[in-house]
């Protein structure tokens, strides 16, 4: 392959590093107004009267936009594909707010002095309720989050908004209470995970204006320009025809900006002014008034025998969805889907629980969805089994976990929101992972501890998997194009948020056409001009978009070949296509590439070639994972320090290995902030107290001083040149790893993320006093 | 109130209030290298060097950059190329939200440390955050930029 699996440098990297034009914010137009939201002080009350005192009366200030102003349409934010398995529980302005932070109204203005000046001015009456802020007593809680009669599901969900319930879910397979009793074995733990921010360096941004057909241009750092378009039209009942996004250049994503945030608000101004404005995000609302991940209690039960069978698993979830129900029946779904089939071997398996809604900032896609969370708790919970067990962890694992060629019946009963998929494993180096990770981390000379003084290490392991992009649901597309001089546009409505997808994509459509990276063209994520994809989330760029890429190219090769027949008067079949140069198989003619493009547009046989490609998935194939942590523990103060992280990793062929080995790194760094250092914290009323980088300690470069990062030889036959997906398995296994490292090293579970050296210490203080 | 500005080795006369920062001052000069993180200085995302220092833009008044000489990436083409490339070899760029604070931060360390250490890097840049990468990558593009090993 020429340029598949090469570590070509992103095509749009240089550019970015060095300050040229191209994010969200650099695109507004520079007499934009600027739009400020006014946002609740109150976890949860009703506003009963909001008096301007003349702040709209305020030269330079345009508008000033309340609930009044709507029609009261229920919308999801999520950014998911219609009908969307999220309630419909949002409206871009309520007469009710339901979380610190919720907006109230919002005040556009020639400068941002005026905005402030405005909302300074302005006064809001407020009725407080109580709010639910213990997610454990929501339901069944006397304060109703959600009483509006236009909130409605889809289609079922299990919405029961009277109980507080966004969204339940139960399934079972076999009987596990009867298994249970056969086991020779059986734990039952409970394990907290706590809301994790996303943190992405360039904050929530949008920009509109109205243009001279009347239409509505919005620049939206987002990760689903489609979609929001669709929202944006829903909420605000306007012809989605007349409505153009365009995803510009983003900053990080990381599935906080899969949903819509500031663009609902910046649509309505910008249809009432008519003028430019943007919105941009205070650091302080990327925290308070975006979303977070679902926190979750997470009830896992095990059951084995001696000989190291597993044979039943029961988990049961309890998650906190916040004020909105944003992703809440499919995280908590993910939960169980990517990981209950890790250990496929049991004899029946239980998977239940209840979404709920608190008056807590609202949980959202976030990378892992769900997965990190259950592998927390059930990887946590697996080392505690092989405890009781007396058995190995590792070996544990190794017995039971899944492989090659072989399948899960939850693959067919748990999709996202909907049914599954049945599939079995075509690609699943599982085993390889597991193998070469001990070898990495040096397993054997370090199990389960070496002790130096106070200072105790310990290793400890977790095994993980993700999905490509959900079967059936998510859609891709691409358009190629051929150009005079022999190049090509590649036209993707894949979304490009850092993660290289424009790259990768790019590398696909040089390959499949045999050509030079440089001869491809690509332009990403714009509603008017490209093809419809469903955007960055659910791991599906490399897999779903990937695929439709490489369906374009090899269209258009068909094409450029049966021109290159005709210009040479031959059948198809005398064709020899080289990419730049394209041959009759006698050599007796050629025709180089940018002379047939030349031909093409100005001289004979005259059309312009253009090939699409979409596709669509018949499955989601696990990418896998090992990861190993070292840990080091201060006895004395409970002080931990992560020493090393290795991970083998199982994503099929890496299309572009800088760029994946970058996905991995980073999406470890982020999960080992949700092992050791993050949390959002909200106090007694409900705020966050966690609003800001000096609170919300996300890693350093002084945290994370050494991983080692392999990729296991895998191909997987469905995907674009054997791809599968990379961007989220890096983050699941380092909660788990590295309580088990922990406990390994100074014999304490921490079952209640982020394992922190204060929880550590008083573990340690509590075991010696028994 | 109107005051002279010295960016990246010229100068300009511009129109602020007195209450500005550097960070909206540049930004509205189209110097899109300066971009904005945080509010409460602690993302490093907006990093310039003021009279080769590393600062906060973010937090830092236009009108006290008067008769100092205020750097942005833009300034230092060559050194940011070779810095860029340098992490482009490593894939160590991802967003690039974070990237031209860092590259004016690395190379303002190349001026004031001789041979740093891991830890002496580290210290350096710590202040200067990103989501995306996961540093590893960063630290090796580092080293070979300052040469060290
Ligand atoms: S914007 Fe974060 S430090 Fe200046
Ligand atoms: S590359 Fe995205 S924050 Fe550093």
């Amino acid at each position: 392959m020429q340029c598949i699996g090469k570590d070509h440098p992103k095509v749009d990297g240089k550019g970015l590093m060095t300050g040229k034009l191209g994010y969200t914010d650099d695109l507004a137009d520079p007499s934009s107004l600027i739009i400020k939201v006014l946002r609740s002080p109150h976890a949860f009350a009703k506003i009963t009267e909001i008096n301007l005192n003349g702040a709209d009366e305020i030269p330079g200030v345009e508008c000033i936009i309340t609930h009044k102003d709507f029609k009261r349409i229920a919308v999801t934010r999520a950014g998911q594909g219609y009908p969307e398995p999220s309630p419909h529980d949002k409206f871009v302005l309520d007469n009710v707010v339901r979380h610190v932070g919720d907006e109230v109204l919002a005040v556009a203005a020639i400068n941002e002095q005026l905005c402030l000046k405005a909302l300074d001015i302005i006064d809001v009456t407020y009725e407080v309720m109580e709010p639910v802020l213990d997610f454990e007593k929501a339901i069944g809680h006397q304060s109703i989050i959600h009483s509006e009669e236009e909130c409605h599901e889809m289609f079922p969900i299990g919405f029961e908004p009277s109980k507080n319930i966004a969204a339940s879910y139960s399934m079972n397979v076999g009987d596990v209470d009867e298994d249970f009793k056969k086991c020779d074995v059986v734990v039952e733990h409970s394990y907290y995970t706590q809301a994790q921010a996303h943190a992405m360096m360039e904050p929530h941004t949008a920009n509109a204006h109205i243009d001279f057909q009347g239409r509505l241009h919005i620049n939206t750092s987002t990760q689903t320009p489609f979609h929001v378009r669709r929202i944006v039209a829903t909420a605000l009942d306007y012809p989605m025809s007349k409505i153009r996004v365009i995803k510009p250049r983003v900053g990080g994503g990381f599935g906080g900006k899969q949903c819509v945030h500031g663009e609902l608000i910046l649509a309505a101004i910008a249809l009432k002014t008519e003028k430019p404005c943007k919105i941009v995000f205070t650091r302080e609302e990327v925290f308070e008034s975006t979303f977070s991940r679902h926190p979750m209690r997470i009830d896992v039960k095990l059951g084995a025998m001696k000989d190291g069978t597993m044979k039943a698993f029961d988990v049961n979830i309890l998650s906190d969805t916040g004020a909105y129900g944003e992703h809440a029946l499919t995280v908590f779904m993910v939960a169980g889907s990517k990981v209950l089939p890790m250990y496929n071997k049991v004899d029946s398996v239980r998977f239940t629980g209840d979404i709920v809604y608190t008056n807590h900032t609202p949980g959202g896609a976030y990378r892992g969805y769900g997965a990190i969370q259950g592998n927390f708790a059930v990887e946590s919970c697996i080392d505690l089994l092989c405890e009781k067990l007396e058995f190995d962890p590792v070996k544990f694992r190794q017995k039971n976990m899944i492989g090659l060629g072989e399948t899960s019946p939850i693959f067919e009963i748990m999709g996202e929101g909907t049914e599954g998929t049945a599939m079995f494993m075509e690609s699943c180096k599982l085993d390889y992972c597991v193998e070469r990770g001990l070898e990495l981390m040096k397993w054997n000379e370090k199990y389960p501890r070496v002790a130096n003084g106070r200072k105790v290490r310990g290793v400890g392991m977790a095994i993980a998997m993700q999905g490509s992009g959900i079967p059936h649901i998510d859609m891709a597309s691409a358009v190629l194009k051929f150009n005079d001089d022999g190049f090509f546009n590649l036209l993707i409505g894949a979304t490009e948020i850092g993660q290289g997808s424009d790259t990768v994509l790019s590398q696909i459509a040089a390959e499949a056409l045999s050509v030079p990276l440089d001869k491809i063209i690509v332009y990403s994520s714009d509603t008017d001009l490209t093809p419809f994809d469903t955007g960055a989330y659910a791991s599906s760029t490399s897999y779903v978009s990937g695929n439709a890429v490489k369906n374009a190219g090899d269209k258009m090769k068909e094409l450029l070949i049966k021109e290159a027949a005709n210009t040479f008067g031959v059948d198809i079949s005398e064709i020899s296509y080289e990419g730049l140069l394209i041959k009759t198989k006698d050599g007796s003619q050629e025709i180089t590439l940018a002379d047939l493009g030349n031909r093409l547009i100005y001289n004979e046989d005259q059309k312009q070639l253009i090939a699409d490609g979409s596709f669509v998935g018949q499955k989601s194939p696990p990418p896998f994972m090992a990861g190993f942590a070292e840990v080091e523990v201060d006895t004395l103060t409970g002080k931990i320090e992560l020493i090393d992280y290795v991970a083998v990793v199982d994503c099929g062929t890496t299309l572009n290995p800088h760029l994946a080995l970058g996905q991995v790194e980073g999406g470890l760094v982020q999960g080992i902030g949700m092992a050791m250092y993050e949390e959002v914290i909200i106090n007694s009323k409900g705020a966050q107290v966690t609003n800001n980088f000096m609170n919300y300690r996300i890693p350093t470069r002084k945290e994370i001083t050494n991983m080692q990062v392999e990729f296991a030889d895998t191909y997987e036959e469905s995907g674009p040149y054997g791809a599968k997906s990379v961007g989220e398995i890096g983050i699941d296994t380092p909660p788990a790893a590295i309580a088990n490292a922990v406990y390994n090293a100074v014999g304490v579970r921490i079952d209640t993320l982020p394992i922190t050296s204060e929880k550590v210490l008083t573990e340690i203080l509590k075991s010696k006093k028994l | 109130m109107i005051v002279t500005l010295d960016i990246n080795n010229r100068p300009y006369e511009v129109n602020v209030r007195p209450d500005e920062y550097l960070l909206e001052t540049l930004r509205n000069l189209r110097f899109f290298s300066v971009r904005k993180g945080c509010d409460t200085t602690s993302c490093g995302v907006c990093t310039i060097l003021v009279d080769d220092n590393p600062i906060a833009s973010c937090s830092y008044f236009t009108v006290k950059a008067e008769g100092h000489k205020v750097t942005t990436v833009e300034g230092i083409k060559e050194e940011s190329e070779k810095i860029v490339d340098l992490l482009q070899k490593e894939g160590s760029d991802q967003c690039g939200y974070c990237s031209p604070g860092f590259t004016l931060t690395l190379y303002s360390m190349k001026q004031k440390l001789e041979k740093p250490t891991d830890d002496e890097i580290r210290n350096y840049l710590v202040s200067n955050l990103c989501r995306c990468s996961g540093y590893e990558g960063q630290q090796t593009a580092i080293k070979n930029y300052l040469e060290v090993k």
